[in-house]
């Protein structure tokens, strides 16, 4: 069962404030959902930047971004 | 295509041009005719289009001012073209009309948002400095209520017609504004026959400069609290990249244009009472980092479809009004007769400025909502 952080709706930083601690829980992989490009994008490149890869997929106008180590 | 657009302009490199770009296009604005060390500044054109529609009656700042349409319509095109339109409302609105009123004023008892804030420091006014430590101050706290839990809760879905409400709201303003038709004798629609609300750039330039900024702001989130916000709660230098990007672009292009004139005293349409400058801009930083964005950042995100955005905006514009008609803005530093007469605000609006850090602090204390 993947860790899953449902971030959609809220607005910055959020988003970014849910994802990362999830991250240092440290147990992955790690599913985030969030709804616009904006929190999409801020997501993606926190997790890069703390060396996670990150595969995002669509679902209509919804994204889930998968991290993991 | 789009996708590769879309990456470039989340890059270091796309933030930096986009705040490179309106550093260079705001001292431009002024010499086009825009006030000094105000070729764009969201706090104080807001306040100009509530002086035009009568909102306020000080006659010296009442102008339709076209750089704001521009960015909520940019932002519009933006959105649509890559698709990323998407109306949402929800997120207590009435809450953040609240935090835009005070936001408003106090910007006002600094006279100016964020984004003047810089576009004055890089014209040489340096009591700009202090006002922008006590933006970080405010931005600071707006952290600390974010780490506490401090969250308005989630947007939702909604119709696309209430997506373009605040659209279609900047293109009758801009109708009003070409067209200024009168509505009342010695009534509005009005535009300053002096003071800086009777300087301003050609209309056409200052709305296709206004849109570009929308544009690229659309797809670069550039977003000035963000910037600081960002830096205090995660060490992420990305948003501040493009802030730092519009001050050293701005100054450079202010000592090309021969606008750069320090001191700290009389500085135009500014005051020097060290007290208010930093207050006024802890409630303004404050109040937008509970807000989760800047002046202009909600212009844009207003245009991408945000109603909550929207109603952020239409309390900047509400509590411009009150600022004029209760005498809560900062008046500036006079020199009269060779003598400097020091300005800052009104004890009305020493009260406006503590009673709005004090609702503030209460909304983050009292709005927090477990989201994982």
């Amino acid at each position: 069962m993947n860790k899953l952080v449902d971030a959609r709706g809220l607005s910055c930083p959020q988003p970014v404030m849910l994802a990362q601690k999830a991250i240092e829980e440290g147990v992955f992989p790690i599913e985030v959902l969030v709804d616009t490009v904006t929190s999409r994008e801020n997501v993606r490149r926190m997790a890069e930047f703390r060396k996670c890869k990150v595969e995002i997929t669509q679902d209509g106008d919804e994204f889930r971004l998968v991290l993991s180590k | 295509m789009l996708n590769r657009l879309t990456r470039f302009f989340a890059s270091r490199w796309g933030i930096i041009l986009a705040g490179g770009l309106i550093g260079v296009l705001g001292p431009l604005l002024q010499k086009l005719g825009n006030p000094p060390n105000m070729g764009i500044c969201v706090a104080c054109f807001e306040r100009d289009i509530a002086g035009a529609l009568g909102l306020h009656r000080a006659s010296v700042v009442q102008y339709i001012r076209p750089e704001i349409i521009g960015f909520v319509l940019g932002s519009t095109i933006a959105a649509l073209i890559f698709r990323e339109f998407k109306a949402r409302s929800g997120s207590a609105p009435i809450v953040r009309f609240i935090l835009g009123a005070f936001a408003m004023i106090g910007a006002l008892a600094f006279l100016g948002c964020p984004w003047r804030a810089n576009f004055r420091l890089a014209g040489g006014d340096l009591t700009a400095i202090p006002a922008l430590f006590g933006l970080i101050l405010g931005i600071g706290m707006g952290v600390w209520f974010l780490r506490k839990g401090y969250n308005l809760g989630r947007s939702h879905k909604t119709y696309t017609a209430v997506g373009w409400i605040m659209p279609v709201l900047m293109i009758g303003l801009l109708l009003l504004g070409i067209f200024q038709p009168v509505f009342s004798e010695g009534g509005p629609i009005f535009s300053s026959e002096k003071g800086p609300g009777s300087l301003h750039a050609p209309l056409l330039i200052s709305l296709g400069i206004g849109l570009l900024i929308g544009f690229l702001a659309q797809r670069t989130r550039f977003c000035t609290m963000g910037a600081v916000r960002d830096v205090i709660l995660m060490r992420d230098f990305h948003l501040l990249s493009g802030l730092l990007a519009l001050l050293v672009m701005a100054f450079l292009t202010n000592l090309v244009l021969g606008q750069f004139n320090p001191g700290y005293t009389a500085q135009p349409i500014a005051h020097s009472n060290l007290l208010w400058n930093i207050l006024g801009m802890v409630l303004a930083g404050l109040a937008y980092a509970l807000a989760g964005g800047c002046p202009g950042r909600q212009l844009f995100l207003s245009g991408e479809g945000d109603g909550d955005s929207g109603v952020f905006v239409l309390g900047m514009i509400t509590g411009a009004a009150f600022a004029h008609n209760f005498n809560l803005a900062a008046k500036t530093d006079a020199v009269v007769d060779g003598v400097l007469k020091v300005g800052g605000l009104s004890t009305a609006g020493m009260v406006a400025v503590i009673l709005g850090i004090l609702v503030c602090i209460v909304i983050g204390f009292t709005m927090r909502e477990k989201t994982a």
